[in-house]
């Protein structure tokens, strides 16, 4: 499946850039000019190195939710069908690595699907997509 | 206790998409449907959870109409259960009884309900006079036929009359449409029957969960015991579910007006159909909620693996788990029936809500059973829960501890549109009887009624869906029962009134209460009767110890009805808000009511209906409805201190062999309790010591529980209290209160 992964070797979490990866992804993606909705979070550690919040297609949202508006594609990237969403929001509660996102706005909420839009403009070249297998289906 | 681990590995291996299919059929049953009524509406989506207008429907002169939600209903009686009682009210007499054309069976969902952000938010109430009682009865059910209901349109349905013919009310919330269809070729059991008409009514396969079918079964119609089963379809398993409205006969009441089935096509379900005043918090309350679950479920009650049957362990350790007709609290078999087998026996690979965005997730199914017996014999079956009170009404209680023979019992008591808890204590007040030579085998037309005999159960209840011999006499329940043999002399009338498990003429559920004074209060100063959702403190009692003195258990009793009435009034389920805890509840103040889920309820109000409340005025919404329904138990003839009593099996040692089982206990609490030296006294001695002590208390825990609710020592519910509450507007009520005081 196709999973976004990010170097923490090259990423500076965010002290040297301007966060392109976030924009892009908010601009791009969900078409509003504000990187707190992008499907990826950089977060600086205050001592140095960070972390990112972001969906590695682990398929435990596709488990819970009950409208089977979760689907992996066909490269295993867990997409969401919003015409059967019903925005209960479990995939959000459920996501151990919080990557589920919401939008005050929006009624169902989004993630990231592995696209790569952010991967181009990242000028430290941090983010990649990788192709790694499925993980077996948990029972959560 | 130890903690019970999950593991995966245990999982049986079923193909859970796998069973009997009933579909031939279908295309004929269609054909013979005649349409009796046609009428268009305008559908329309609720406005911070009401759409402000109920449906009536008269299922002998054919009416349909629309009726207004006043402001007055909605300030007084909020919803669901409210709602119910208020037209119920509005539609009987004094003199009314169940099966009289009058009568009605009122569904309402409530403000909050068909929310699909937090755990157990698609509960109806469906209220009618129940056969069994005189008086109303109220039913709390999952399903989606509620939220489809008002997301069609409509606040309440009213069913009132009795049709000649058998009939089924369609409403389409979709295109608009009502419309009453003579079914005379219907199957006549709920698993075939909504698995039929949910494919009959939608248009395609991504319609199917749009519709909601409502149906009772065969034994409905021969017993006064008959429930009703909402639908939902289980997209992953590919087949029609069900909860059940269980006690109190309405399904009897359904099928005395003739009703087949309701059907509902709603509109395709989204996140906003309530048009919520604030959206914003129920979102932000639901995912915390949802995360609670996530972190916590698996260390505290594990409902996502086992629903409500986690507890059949815990209440066999704590001698709480009604054994051979409540007899005992704990049996050696009881590990046949655990939480551990239900975990392996349940298909764990699915979501198992009765709701959208139900992360509780208990309403488990057991799949791919093969029936061993009755009309369905050989057909591979998905059979629901078993919850809790299946496990252990229908098996411990019976002594039955076969797994597959319980689960079989559970599914034909659903099929059939039947009580699985009135069945089970009726049952196992049966099999007592049996072995103590009121019944024989003469007497029971050669069902030999001994403890874990599952075939004669069984048998005893397919009789009752074929309407004959004594399964016909049984389905008439405990307190009819006890009056036949009675009246036939088959035995000591003071034993059988002693261990018929009933009170105002419904059946106990299934929790040994002798040991907790608060539970013996929790079932009897109920309402309708002797059902846990009013009043399930045993736990509290017994369990946690949190309700140490006289005081704590009358205040309990004063505190815990009105809380859990009000999941009634909204359309909330009653699990998520104590089946699950935040980590941090026990060093909380007042623990036991599990602050913060107290809060998220104020908060999911408020953000519904846009009507800003706190935890009191919670306490006051519910205290209007159920000082009515005392009222309305009072005007149908009952609801007074008398109606109250509890059978002595409830509350202490009947017979030789139960005090002898626990004398150790029994002969501790003469010294200590009563100050008496039990050593010289024969068992009978202190038997009758035991019952003076605890007749009096219950009685002393009467007094002080109806003084704190604002009742007259009588049970009445005082002219000051009814103006504290607002209900002195209705001259009615009052009147009713008057000739009592």
């Amino acid at each position: 499946m196709k999973q976004l992964v990010i170097d923490f070797q090259k990423c500076d979490a965010g002290r040297n850039c301007n966060h392109e990866c976030e924009m892009e992804c908010a601009v791009r993606v969900f078409k509003v000019d504000d990187p707190k909705q992008a499907a990826l979070q950089i977060k600086a550690y205050e001592d140095g190195g960070g972390h990112a919040v972001l969906c590695d297609q682990c398929g435990d949202c596709v488990v819970v939710c009950p409208t089977e508006a979760l689907k992996r594609n066909k490269l295993g990237v867990v997409m969401i069908d919003k015409k059967v969403c019903v925005g209960c929001y479990m995939c959000i509660g459920f996501c151990e690595k919080e990557a589920f996102m919401r939008n005050s706005d929006w009624l169902t909420p989004h993630k990231c699907t592995s696209c790569g839009v952010c991967v181009k403009v990242c000028p430290h070249g941090a983010l990649s997509i990788v192709d790694v297998p499925e993980p077996p289906v948990r029972i959560i | 206790m130890s903690q019970l681990v999950f593991d995966p590995s245990k999982v049986m291996d079923i193909d859970y998409t796998k069973r009997t299919e009933y579909l031939d059929g279908l295309e004929a049953i269609k054909a013979a449907h005649k349409v009796l009524k046609e009428i268009t509406y305008t559908p329309s989506l609720p406005d911070k959870g009401y759409t402000n207008r109920s449906l009536y429907v008269n299922v002998d002169t054919l009416e349909i109409t629309e009726k207004p939600v006043t402001q007055q209903m909605k300030d007084v009686f909020i919803g669901g259960r409210g709602f119910g009682l208020w037209h119920l009210w509005n539609a009987v007499k004094p003199a009314t009884r169940w099966n009289d054309p009058e009568n009605e069976i009122v569904i309402s969902p409530g403000p909050v309900a068909g929310m699909t952000q937090y755990a157990g938010t698609g509960k109806s109430l469906v209220v009618s006079l129940s056969p069994q009682t005189d008086i109303p009865i109220d039913s709390n059910v999952g399903g989606f036929y509620g939220p489809l209901l008002k997301f069609s349109g409509f606040d309440a349905l009213e069913l009132q009359g009795k049709s000649d013919k058998d009939i089924i009310l369609f409403i389409d919330g979709q295109k608009g449409l009502i419309r009453i269809e003579e079914a005379p070729t219907d199957p006549v059991d709920s698993h075939v029957l909504a698995e039929v008409l949910t494919h009959m009514y939608a248009e395609n396969e991504a319609d199917l969960p749009n519709i909601s079918v409502v149906s009772t079964g065969a034994a409905a119609e021969h017993s006064l015991i008959g429930m009703l089963n909402f639908s939902f379809y289980d997209r992953r398993r590919k087949c029609v579910r069900f909860k059940q409205a269980g006690r109190g006969g309405i399904g009897t009441v359904f099928r005395d007006k003739k009703i087949r089935a309701l059907v509902i096509r709603g509109p395709k379900v989204a996140g906003d159909m309530n048009h919520p005043a604030d959206p914003e918090t129920i979102a932000k309350t639901g995912i915390k909620y949802h995360k609670e679950i996530r972190e916590n479920d698996g260390s505290q009650c594990m409902m996502r693996r086992n629903g409500t049957a986690h507890i059949v362990e815990i209440m066999d350790a704590y001698d709480l788990l009604p054994v051979h007709n409540f007899q005992f609290g704990s049996h050696p078999d009881t590990h046949k029936i655990d939480s551990a087998y239900w975990q392996s026996r349940c298909t764990q690979h699915t979501v198992d809500g009765c709701w959208y965005g139900c992360s509780m997730a208990c309403a488990k199914g057991a799949d791919g059973l093969v029936l061993k017996t009755g009309p369905y014999k050989g057909d591979m079956v998905t059979v629901d829960g078993p919850e809790y009170e299946n496990a252990a009404g229908l098996g411990s209680n019976c002594g039955i501890f076969d797994p597959d023979y319980l689960l079989e019992l559970n599914f034909y008591c659903d099929t059939y549109g039947i009580c699985t808890i009135t069945y089970g204590t009726l049952c196992a007040f049966v099999m007592e009887c049996y072995q103590r030579g009121i019944l024989n085998k003469e007497r029971t037309g050669g069902l030999e009624m001994v403890w874990g005999n599952a075939e004669a159960s069984l048998e005893m209840m397919h009789q009752m869906a074929r309407g004959e011999g004594f399964g016909k006499l049984a389905g008439q329940g405990v307190k009819k029962l006890k009056e036949r043999f009675i009246q036939n002399a088959w035995g000591d009338p003071q034993l059988i009134t002693d261990i018929g498990m009933e009170n105002k003429g419904l059946e106990y559920s299934q929790y040994l209460s002798k040991e907790s004074l608060a539970q013996q209060g929790g079932y009897a100063l109920t309402n309708k009767g002797p059902q846990h959702d009013e009043a399930w403190v045993i736990f509290m009692d017994m369990v946690n110890k949190q309700l140490p003195t006289f005081e704590d258990k009358a205040e309990a009793l004063y505190y815990f009805p009105l809380f859990r009435t009000w999941f009634g009034l909204n359309g909330f389920c009653k699990l998520p808000w104590n089946d699950v805890a935040p980590k941090n509840n026990s060093s909380q103040p007042e623990a036991h009511k599990i602050p913060e889920h107290v809060q998220n309820y104020v908060d999911l109000f408020s953000a519904t209906t846009g009507i800003q409340i706190d935890k009191e005025e919670l306490i006051h919404q519910s205290a209007k409805v159920y000082n009515f329904q005392r009222v309305f138990n009072i005007r149908m003839g009952k609801g007074l201190r008398l109606h109250d009593a509890a059978p002595y099996r409830s509350m202490g040692p009947v017979t030789k062999e139960e005090y002898e089982s626990r004398a150790e206990r029994y002969d501790k609490q003469i010294v200590e309790e009563m100050g008496l030296d039990p050593v010289g006294k024969t068992t009978e001695e202190k038997m009758a010591l035991h019952r003076e002590w605890r007749t009096g208390r219950f009685s002393k825990l009467m007094d002080s529980v109806y003084t704190r609710r604002g009742w007259t020592l009588d049970g009445v519910p005082t002219l000051e209290r009814l103006k504290e509450l607002g209900l002195d507007v209705f001259p009615e009520v009052v009147e009713v209160v008057k000739q009592h005081l």
